[in-house]
């Protein structure tokens, strides 16, 4: 574990990139602000979803589950404790429910888990209608003080944390034991690592995550109700981001989120019964034409420039 | 007593569906979550055929079938067999068919969306009470489940009593030997997936004389399919419908005695019920 002189160009750098980008607020507090709430909410999902599905190439649906339980934490609890607490505490939500998944699932192939995380979503929208029904209560109010700046800032210091994370998990055993999971999972098993054990584990990153930035989100909605906070085209629009720009590196979804956001932006403003067209015709070009995301085809550009000099 | 009876005539329809779901996984090996849209267009044929022309439902079923078979071997041959070929193992092919299925699933939506719009349909085809064992049921229930009954007992007889359907319970069994005894993998593959198709699109026309649907309900159908082939068995045609008559009374029951928004909560505990204790399937053997 020692830190090289690459590495610390590489975080100061991160940390200058991050300064400038919590700069947006001062420049403009209207529809840049909103697009630049949208790309940072999408960067923190898609990077964490990257960290566990990149090195084991488990497509998990299960981000919308996670997202909805966290805006529920705040709008339930925004009356009782400050609003720091609940992000905390959604996030240790989130890390349960998805070590209950990954314990339920992961011991298994993956397809059983992606057939889970699949209807995952509507099935606490389900328990949590049928809930609210019993009770008398419709939808929830979430009044705060926090404005969109606010809410941009709290998602940028997620983000932050999501690439420190990202970055410590790659130089650890986990991160270790976990590319070898990816690459083969009969070597990794004979090698000696507990590969269900090293699965939950990561798994619970990107589900604590993804609630964090449901409770975070949540007073931007104002009026929370479960076909809202378990919208199942968010898990989607994740993997599109993540696998567009690509997972094998920890900034490549970053290159998905900006130009998808911009699209679906475009599109759902113009065109907007189109969306799902538009999110399958992003997941056919995925598969047939950039199967390894933006950075896969910076990767190929690169060898290619290099072999021509060495020639 | 009727709640049973209503269970079993919707798992009926179900395990039509999940017999299709089960010939393009188990054979084919290709995990097809675009299933349920194809579902969703067979409802929307016959829907069209009866509002327009009276045609009844159980005749548009022959008109469906050749064509869903036709679309659904054309979208084999262009755009998963290229995948096939360029899998170097199982879990490639996996994560690239569940993603390219996906988008087949949406762009499916999509275009049904903007040719029919987002709204329910419904038509009222054979709407009458029948009386069976002292209670009343809806006579296009009992018609679908008595369709479905039938297809699924020749598909069964199909696959266990035909030379085709020997080489295609073969390449389920063992896909690499099943080449080395001369049987053409890559001709009957396509040919099962384009099957299974044709029997979801089936299914559809079937389930759509006595439920609502619309453009975007088909992943719920998906999710159910899987759900049974997964507790049936994958390639157990036995297991399946065993599984879908349970899935069809057990969400009968929630739907009638707790509340009917929970039915995908019930399909869930029995999915996690089959996780937790029985991975292989209700009549699988215990693999090492």
């Amino acid at each position: 574990m020692s830190v090289t002189k690459t590495d610390m160009r590489n975080i100061f750098l991160a940390a200058a990139a991050f300064a400038i980008c919590a700069l947006l607020p001062f420049g403009d507090d209207g529809y840049w602000l909103g697009l630049g709430v949208t790309v940072a909410m999408f960067t923190t999902l898609a990077t964490s979803w990257a960290l566990f599905s990149g090195p084991t190439h488990y497509i998990s649906l299960a981000t919308a589950a996670f997202f909805g339980v966290g805006t529920y934490v705040t709008a339930l609890g925004i009356e009782i404790l400050p609003f720091w607490a609940l992000v905390g505490l959604a996030g240790l939500i989130g890390a349960v429910l998805a070590a209950l998944v990954g314990l339920a699932t992961l011991r298994l192939s993956g397809v059983y888990f992606v057939i889970f995380t699949l209807g995952l979503a509507e099935l606490v929208r389900q328990v949590i209608t049928w809930v609210q029904n019993n009770t008398g209560q419709k939808g929830l109010y979430v009044l705060t003080d926090l404005d969109e700046a606010g809410i941009y800032w709290w998602l940028l210091g997620l983000a932050a944390a999501v690439f420190l994370a990202g970055w410590l998990i790659g130089r650890s055993r986990l991160g270790f034991a976990l590319r070898i999971i990816g690459d083969d999972e009969t070597v990794a098993a004979h090698s000696g690592i507990n590969t269900a054990r090293a699965k939950v584990l990561l798994f619970m990153v990107p589900g604590a995550v993804a609630a964090m930035t449901g409770a975070i989100l949540a007073p931007r909605y104002v009026y929370i109700e479960p076909s809202l906070a378990f919208a199942p085209i968010l898990s989607f629009q994740v993997v599109i981001m993540a696998l567009l720009g690509g997972a094998s590196r920890l900034w490549g979804p970053l290159l998905g989120v900006i130009p998808f956001t911009f699209l679906i932006e475009a599109v759902s403003s113009n065109f907007s019964n189109q969306t799902t067209l538009v999110i399958g015709i992003a997941f056919l070009v995925i598969v047939y034409f950039i199967p390894n995301g933006f950075v896969g085809l910076l990767d190929k550009i690169l060898s290619r420039i290099k072999a021509r000099e060495g020639a | 007593m009727d709640i049973l009876i209503t269970g079993i005539l919707l798992g009926g329809t179900y395990a039509l569906i999940a017999m299709g779901l089960n010939l393009q996984y188990g054979v084919a090996r290709i995990m097809n979550l675009a299933n349920g849209e194809i579902l969703v267009a067979g409802g929307y044929f016959a829907f069209i055929a009866f509002t327009a022309t009276q045609l009844s439902p159980i005749l548009t079923i022959f008109l469906v079938a050749p064509l869903a078979f036709v679309l659904n071997w054309l979208i084999y041959r262009l755009m998963l067999q290229p995948l096939v070929n360029r899998a170097k193992n199982r879990g490639q092919l996996e994560t690239d068919s569940i993603l390219a299925t996906f988008g087949l699933s949406f762009v499916g939506v999509g275009v049904m969306l903007s040719l029919f719009g987002g709204d329910y349909f419904s038509y009222s085809f054979m709407a009458v009470p029948v009386e069976l064992l002292g209670n009343t049921y809806g006579a296009n229930r009992v018609l679908s489940f008595v369709m479905a009954f039938l297809i699924c007992g020749a598909l069964y007889f199909w696959l266990n009593h035909s030379r085709a359907g020997l080489s295609i319970r073969a390449i389920a069994t063992a896909p690499a030997s099943a080449r080395l005894v001369g049987i053409d993998v890559k001709k009957l593959s396509a040919l099962a997936f384009a099957l299974g198709g044709a029997v979801t699109a089936v299914g559809g026309a079937l389930i759509s004389t006595y439920l609502t649907l619309d453009a975007s309900t088909g992943i719920v159908f998906t999710l159910k399919a899987l759900i049974i082939v997964i507790m049936g068995g994958v390639g157990d045609v036995r297991g399946t419908i065993v599984a879908a008559l349970l899935l069809g009374v057990l969400e009968t029951v929630v739907a009638s005695l707790i509340d009917p928004g929970l039915t995908l909560a019930a399909a869930y505990v029995m999915f996690l019920g089959i996780l937790l204790f029985r991975p292989q399937g209700l009549f699988g053997k215990q693999t090492t």
